[in-house]
């Protein structure tokens, strides 16, 4: 059978939830879990309860901080002692810098960013995007083992039927060798949100926020979503948000994964400047209103109440 | 036969130029039109990647364009801004003469300083009683010692109120028409020269345009290009090179307005589908097409004959009358696909219709390249 | 300084993407082919640390196809010094890219004291060679580079990670570097610039002069297809005020669950 490692990272008190998502992936193939560092008993009990086989705490100088050539040894050094098929990651910050690393260490192949896979007979076959999403592909890898699969978070999903594993925790001693590129500090991320053109999530208000004070309500949800907010234009005609936020033909042309339009109706030129976003949720009470027909959600509803009830909903589950 | 095809380096400096132009030109284009401003951080910039003077020779320190990769430039440039591209090429209508036939010394003097920094310069021609009848003007040159001396009146001179450089055509005497006409070579600053206020159009509103004096300026011997009397000749062969370049203007601010309306009528429905749908919208932009690709082939056969060493001034007024008249006929359609949108000014192609207007009549009407068109034929 | 940067050719942002019939790949006849954008950073990075290094040389390598060569004449047309070209077809693997850049540099006899490069191709994202790469040197590697300077004989560089924060690298020389947008402004090639382009020496050599057989592919890709097609939008009524909660957790759990977008 297929030996599995899942290469981890916590944060917070948990590990990052694409670690659960893959191991769902992997429900009955006992695959082992690796981590840097060492893991609050929240985190192995959720690893446990996804599946997991052995948890390995890697442990060694020069670890404190994340650093490829670090972290890259310690996960190597795990890798020779249990012979494993496959090394899968997230396809995180992390995991997009240190994999390739440990492959090459490894002299093996790497399939990135997958979306989806199998382990048909403990050989993996996955599907990933290519060119921005314009097509797909199935992708599969050969050569010396073990074989390096990331996965994008989210694409997954979660499995509430995995098998729970015995979650065994050990820990592992590793030594790092000299490291060429060390971490001096880390500056945490500015709040300024990113403008609307790079923003991923968007949210934005039309006329029927009747005021500028009334943009607040969208500026709590946008705090939750680590959004940007947009407006429509005759939002900005009538003086409640400001031209920079103009999203349309005569504003700004905008690609987010997510826009959230808050009574807006949609005119065309509103859509030419959003139309290409990902996932477009609208919320308005003229159930004939345009924006229902790009919307892959659509809330008839009065956006002073939905709004608000959105806000502590996504403050749930984010 | 010709091969239609640019060249790989033509091709990537269409390249070069077009994404200037999308990038630096065309966001601003309507706020430098509506503010009636010479962006001349724009120009100055795409100097610095030498997008202007493109007809200035290697050995004067200039990049040594062909006509074919100058038109290339041309059309590019206008495709972001036409009013920008008319500050441009006004530097090129004025320095070509000094380029074709000034002396190696007055070409060191006059070009090499325009490859050094960003300098404009104005060609000063039309006056305000003689604008087609070119062979009329009434701007003298009066021999004084070695000296001339310059008198008259210019009009609607492009980049006057910023210009290094003046090349003035006037004459020795009036009636000798065009055998008395005679370029000369004005530096700014020379005394006598008075610039009028900036004149307020309907296009190519941020370029800069002024009624000029001359009032007893003098001219040195060495100023003068050839000799008294050569203006006549030397208009011409720059016009063979220089209607070429506007024709290309005209093809690059038609492909705009056209890509705008292509992108529009597919968006914009009525009647339940898209205007790209509707017949009545198809034919419309079929025949810009069509307008398009003639305009292109014949612009690029106006360069290559020239590039050829072939006489050229037939096709020259063939693609300066026909890509001017289509460029109008073309913006006006694309703000007609726009409908009420398109007459707003929010909208890009309003301004375009409005720029197209110009190209009809500067740079010789297209009537007189009628006039040039007939000749030719029928001799 | 030997500046060394890595460029891939990638279609076109607006590129129409049809699968082939087979599934191999996709129609490649009517593409625009462009330097990969954030390879721009790259170069006009290379082109900083030449200005404030005189005698330094920059070398644009690129593995791919020979049909046209737009990306490193763009490189060489914002200032790079010369070019080497590693044949290859549309078909080669991050590790076999790695490896062919890796003999190039070896094979140009130059030492190399930075390697430059783009954070990701933006036709793959496969976001593996410039780590492959140093690995193979033996040499650090820092990604998502937003910040750069020299400080002394190395480099201090910063990295962008989740939620905007940075992590700033002190790293030897030399480095890989894989740039990200925000790093600098690239500059436009200038004409003069293209037409220099053309008299700048280009080596061509093929895969196995750099060391690189087909035994050394490590991923295959196959059946291209076009992603399924959005289902319709989904409404919901909510003008109700008992329904409004359940209706907005069903929202959120769906954008969680189906759309995958939270």
């Amino acid at each position: 059978m297929s030996k599995i490692l899942v290469f981890s990272e916590l944060a917070g008190e948990h590990v990052k939830t694409v670690t659960m998502e893959i191991l769902g992936k992997m429900d009955g193939l006992h695959a082992d879990v690796a981590v840097v560092g060492d893991l609050p008993q929240a985190a192995l009990d959720d690893l446990a309860k996804y599946g997991a086989q052995n948890i390995h705490c890697l442990k060694g100088d020069n670890l404190e901080k994340y650093s490829p050539e670090g972290y890259a040894a310690a996960l190597k050094t795990l890798i020779d002692e249990h012979g494993y098929d496959y090394v899968f990651a997230g396809s995180t910050s992390m995991g997009k810098d240190l994999l390739p690393r440990v492959a090459g260490m490894c002299d093996a192949g790497m399939a990135t960013e997958v979306t989806n896979f199998t382990m048909d007979g403990g050989t993996f076959a996955g599907t990933r995007p290519f060119f921005a999403g314009k097509c797909l592909a199935k992708v599969e890898v050969q050569g010396p083992k073990p074989h390096f699969v990331t996965v994008r978070p989210n694409a997954l999903g979660l499995n509430d039927s995995t098998t729970a594993g015995a979650g065994t925790k050990s820990e592992v001693a590793v030594s790092t060798g000299d490291l060429k590129a060390i971490i001096k500090e880390i500056v945490k991320g500015a709040s300024n949100k990113l403008d609307l053109t790079e923003a991923n999530i968007i949210v934005s208000g039309g006329r029927a926020l009747k005021s500028a004070e009334n943009f607040k309500i969208l500026d709590e949800m946008a705090n939750v979503l680590g959004a940007t907010v947009g407006a429509s234009r005759a939002a900005v005609d009538s003086g409640y948000a400001t031209h920079d936020m103009q999203v349309g033909q005569t504003g700004k042309t905008v690609a987010p994964t997510l826009y959230i339009a808050c009574g807006i109706s949609g005119a065309i030129q509103h859509l030419a400047g959003m139309r290409t976003s990902k996932v477009i949720v609208a919320i308005n009470t003229d159930p004939d209103a345009p924006i229902f027909t790009k919307a892959d959600y659509g809330i008839v509803g009065d956006l002073f109440q939905i709004v608000p009830l959105l806000t502590e909903e996504f403050k749930k589950v984010l | 036969m010709t091969d239609y095809n640019y060249a790989p380096e033509q091709v990537e400096i269409r390249e070069a130029a077009l994404k200037f132009a999308k990038n630096e030109m065309l966001p601003r284009a309507g706020e430098f039109d509506q503010k009636q401003e010479l962006p001349l951080e724009i120009l100055t910039k795409a100097w610095e990647l030498g997008l202007v003077n493109t007809c200035i020779p290697t050995e004067y320190g200039g990049a040594g364009f062909s006509t074919l990769d100058a038109v290339i430039i041309s059309e590019s440039l206008a495709y972001g801004c036409m009013g920008m591209n008319t500050a441009i090429m006004a530097n090129d209508l004025a320095l070509l003469p000094i380029a074709l036939f000034g002396s190696d010394e007055q070409k060191k003097r006059f070009l090499t300083p325009f490859t050094e920094s960003y300098k404009i310069a104005s060609f000063c021609l039309t006056e305000p009683e003689q604008g087609s009848d070119a062979a009329s003007i009434k701007t003298t040159l009066k021999k004084d010692g070695d000296d001339y001396i310059l008198n008259g009146q210019k009009m609607w001179i492009t980049n006057a109120g910023y210009a290094d450089l003046f090349v003035v055509y006037a004459t020795i005497d009036p009636s000798l028409k065009h055998k008395g006409i005679t370029a000369c070579v004005v530096e700014k600053g020379t005394k006598g020269i008075e610039i009028g206020k900036a004149e307020h159009k309907m296009g190519h509103r941020c370029s800069d345009t002024r009624a000029m004096n001359f009032n007893n300026v003098r001219i040195p011997a060495e100023n003068i290009l050839m000799k008294a009397g050569s203006g006549w000749e030397i208009a011409k062969k720059t016009l063979d090179h220089s209607r070429p370049l506007v024709a290309a203007s005209a093809l690059g601010g038609a492909q705009c307005a056209f890509d705008h309306a292509i992108k529009y009528a597919k968006e914009r429905k009525q009647f339940g589908k898209p205007l790209a749908k509707h017949q009545a919208i198809q034919f419309m932009l079929a025949d810009m097409a069509i307008k398009l690709e003639n305009s292109r082939n014949l612009v690029h056969k106006a360069a290559w004959l020239l590039d050829e060493g072939k006489e050229n001034t037939k096709i020259a007024s063939f693609a300066k009358a026909y890509a001017a008249d289509s460029c109008m006929e073309i913006t006006t359609d694309a703000v007609q696909i726009f409908g009420g949108y398109g007459y707003s000014v929010e909208y890009p192609v309003e301004k375009l219709m409005r720029d197209a207007k110009l190209i009809q009549i500067y740079e010789g009407t297209s009537q007189i390249q009628r006039l040039i068109i007939a000749r030719e034929i029928l001799n | 300084m030997n500046i060394f940067v890595c460029v891939k050719q990638v279609p076109d942002t607006e590129t129409k993407v049809v699968p082939t019939g087979d599934g191999s790949y996709i129609e490649t006849n009517s593409i625009k082919w462009i330097l990969n954008p954030y390879d721009e950073f790259a170069v006009e990075q290379a082109l900083q640390v030449k200005a404030a290094n005189s005698g330094s040389t920059i070398t644009v390598v690129r593995v791919g196809g020979v049909k046209d060569t737009e990306a490193l004449r763009t490189a060489m047309a914002m200032g790079a010094d010369e070019a080497i070209l590693i044949e290859a077809g549309d078909n080669v693997d991050s590790y076999m890219t790695a490896k062919a850049i890796k003999g190039a540099i070896e094979k140009s006899g130059k030492n190399p004291d930075l390697i430059l490069t783009g954070k990701q191709a933006i036709d793959d994202d496969c976001l593996q060679v410039p780590q492959l790469l140093a690995q193979m040197l033996g040499m650090p590697s820092v990604s998502v580079v937003v910040g750069f300077e020299q400080d002394g004989d190395g480099y201090v560089l910063k990295r962008e990670i989740e939620g905007g924060a940075i992590e700033v690298y002190s790293a030897n020389s030399p480095a890989v570097v894989a740039c990200n947008k925000g790093l600098n402004t690239p500059r436009y090639p200038s004409l003069p610039g293209i037409i220099k382009a053309k008299r700048k020496p280009m080596e061509k050599w093929t895969l196995s002069d750099v060391g690189v057989a087909d035994s050394d592919r490590r991923v295959n890709y196959s059946n291209f297809q076009l992603p399924p097609e959005k289902p319709p939008g989904k409404k919901f009524e909510a003008m109700d005020e008992g329904v409004q909660a359940s209706v907005v957790s069903e929202v959120v759990n769906l954008l969680r669950t189906e759309a995958k977008v939270i």
